[in-house]
């Protein structure tokens, strides 16, 4: 049975052009699920819209 | 020796560079093959240094501070003639660099003697010191165990005793966990006090370079060597200039408002970090203790962008040689480079609001004392431990007590406390551009005796 996730990593390596042999899969799709997890602890912290990024840029 | 007594010795004509190298090169011929520390051992190039260095003391020409201290670098620095593995095998077929790191010239200005290079994770995205190209760099103190990564060599042979000083870079732990690990001194200094220039990067927003070392002198005397801004990196062109800590190192530090990290910083650790920061605070009469506010999501957004930005930086190398990567490090970039980019964005806006946020508890505080690392180096190969009844991945959660600092680019010095059977260290966290009082904080502790280097004695 196709997991969850398994259709978007093979949309988003198809859009960068980037191997994913299905041996690498498993970890691959562990990991992106690991980083999403974290990525929404932080995509669920609320900021005022004016937040400025961490980086400024200088001209 | 440490360095500054060679140092001394060797300006005062007690001893010759050349001696001084070549002790080191023996003791690294010595031990090295157990220790796995180095990659490259530069001999022809230290000794033609150290000639060098006692023609101009004998010619009666004053020489650096570090004159005859030999020293060796993670192998993502660039040294001259070198290809720059950066810990991969893909990066082997890079033609030689042409020109060494700023921090190595620097160094070498000072009369430092460069040699060798060191092994370290696959392109710095490691918190083991295991390699799968070159072998795992050990631990000194017991070689069936991790030396720490990203900086594993740097650890081990500044551990091991091989060489007094040794330089590392630090993306979200690389210097502090080889350093707790392997019971040594380990400076991540402020994002941006010292230059990257002609070093191979990792997570541009968060990769800092600094020095390890068996005493804080050595420390201080390395990294006030490597001070100073730098034209070639884009994060060290500020206008501050050089601000000395060797004679600063004796100051009392009776003045300065010292507390704890509690929360997040005291959740997830083993007994022996809560020992370490237990004497570390004691030590140093700390009983406040403060809350790191959302540290937690600190860290997972310190993970994002390093997963992030480290995907976009090996994009083609993934596309072209995905073999030649350890696997481990490939499918964590891939997965990296498949993060929406409102998650990044979001990450460097949260990052923005923590730095205020923490700023503002410095106005109260200038020292926070927490965990370098929740435990003692595992056993090489070791994937999982058990804390508290429950099964967690060792490699995810080695740092998760450095991330949350270098995300703002905080100084840290990492004290190692000489705990049974195996040392781990302590981390010293000052305000933004205070590494002096990190420094003179733990010169405090190695006087009272609560953190030193212990004597190698694995091998």
């Amino acid at each position: 049975m196709a997991e969850p996730l398994d259709d978007y990593i093979d949309a988003v390596a198809k859009a960068l052009a980037l191997p994913v042999e299905e041996a690498w899969r498993p970890a691959i799709r562990a990991n992106l699920e690991v980083s999403l997890r974290l990525a929404r602890l932080v995509d669920e912290f609320a900021l005022p819209d004016e937040t400025e990024p961490a980086p400024v840029f200088t001209a | 020796m440490t360095a500054a007594d060679i140092a001394k010795a060797v300006a005062a004509g007690k001893m010759s560079a050349l001696d001084a190298i070549e002790a080191a090169l023996a003791r690294i011929k010595a031990h090295d093959t157990v220790l796995n520390s180095f990659t490259d051992v530069t001999a022809d190039r230290a000794r033609a240094k150290a000639r060098a260095i006692d023609a101009d003391i004998a010619a009666g020409k004053k020489v650096g501070p570090l004159a005859g201290v030999p020293f060796a670098v993670k192998n993502l620095f660039d040294v001259a003639g070198l290809p720059t593995r950066a810990g991969s095998k893909i990066n082997r077929d890079l033609p030689p660099a042409a020109r060494d790191a700023t921090l190595i010239e620097r160094m070498e200005a000072a009369g430092a003697v460069l040699v060798g290079a060191l092994n370290m994770g696959e392109y710095a995205y490691d918190f083991t010191g295991e390699n799968v190209h070159d072998g795992p760099s050990r631990n000194p103190h017991d070689t069936t165990r991790m030396s720490g990564g990203s900086s594993g060599g740097s650890g081990s042979a500044v551990g091991g005793a091989l060489v007094p000083i040794a330089l590392g870079s630090d993306t979200n732990g690389s210097i502090r966990v080889p350093s707790s690990f392997c019971g040594i001194f380990g400076l991540k200094p402020t994002y941006g006090r010292l230059s990257r220039a002609r070093s191979f990067p990792f997570v541009a927003s968060f990769d800092h370079l600094g020095p390890f070392a068996r005493s804080v002198a050595d420390l201080a005397l390395a990294y006030d060597a490597m001070q100073g801004p730098d034209a070639d990196d884009a994060a060290c062109t500020t206008t501050r200039g050089l601000e000395p800590t060797t004679p600063l190192l004796a100051n009392p530090v009776s003045d300065l408002r010292i507390a704890i990290a509690g929360g997040y910083f005291q959740k997830n650790v083993f007994p022996e970090a809560v020992e370490a920061v237990s004497r570390v605070a004691k030590a140093l009469d700390a009983t406040r203790v403060v809350e790191i506010p959302e540290a937690a999501r600190a860290r997972a957004a310190a993970y994002v962008i390093s997963t992030t930005e480290g995907a976009s930086l090996h994009l083609d190398r993934l596309r072209k040689r995905p073999n030649d990567f350890d696997p481990a490090v490939r499918d964590r970039l891939i997965a990296g480079a498949m993060v929406p980019a409102p998650m990044v964005d979001r990450a460097q806006k949260f990052r923005r609001w923590y730095r205020t946020q923490v700023a503002e508890l410095f106005k109260s505080v200038d020292v926070l004392i927490a965990p370098a690392t929740p435990c003692i180096a595992p056993k090489l190969g070791q994937v999982t431990f058990k804390l508290d009844g429950v099964e967690l991945p060792v490699r995810a959660n080695i740092g998760i007590h450095t991330q949350p600092i270098s995300f703002i680019g905080l100084p840290v010095v990492a004290v190692p406390v000489p705990l049974e059977p195996m040392p781990i260290g302590v981390q010293i966290i000052a305000a933004p551009w205070g590494e002096d009082i990190a420094l003179r904080v733990a010169a405090a502790l190695e006087r009272m005796g609560v953190a030193v280097a212990p004597a190698p004695r694995g091998f």
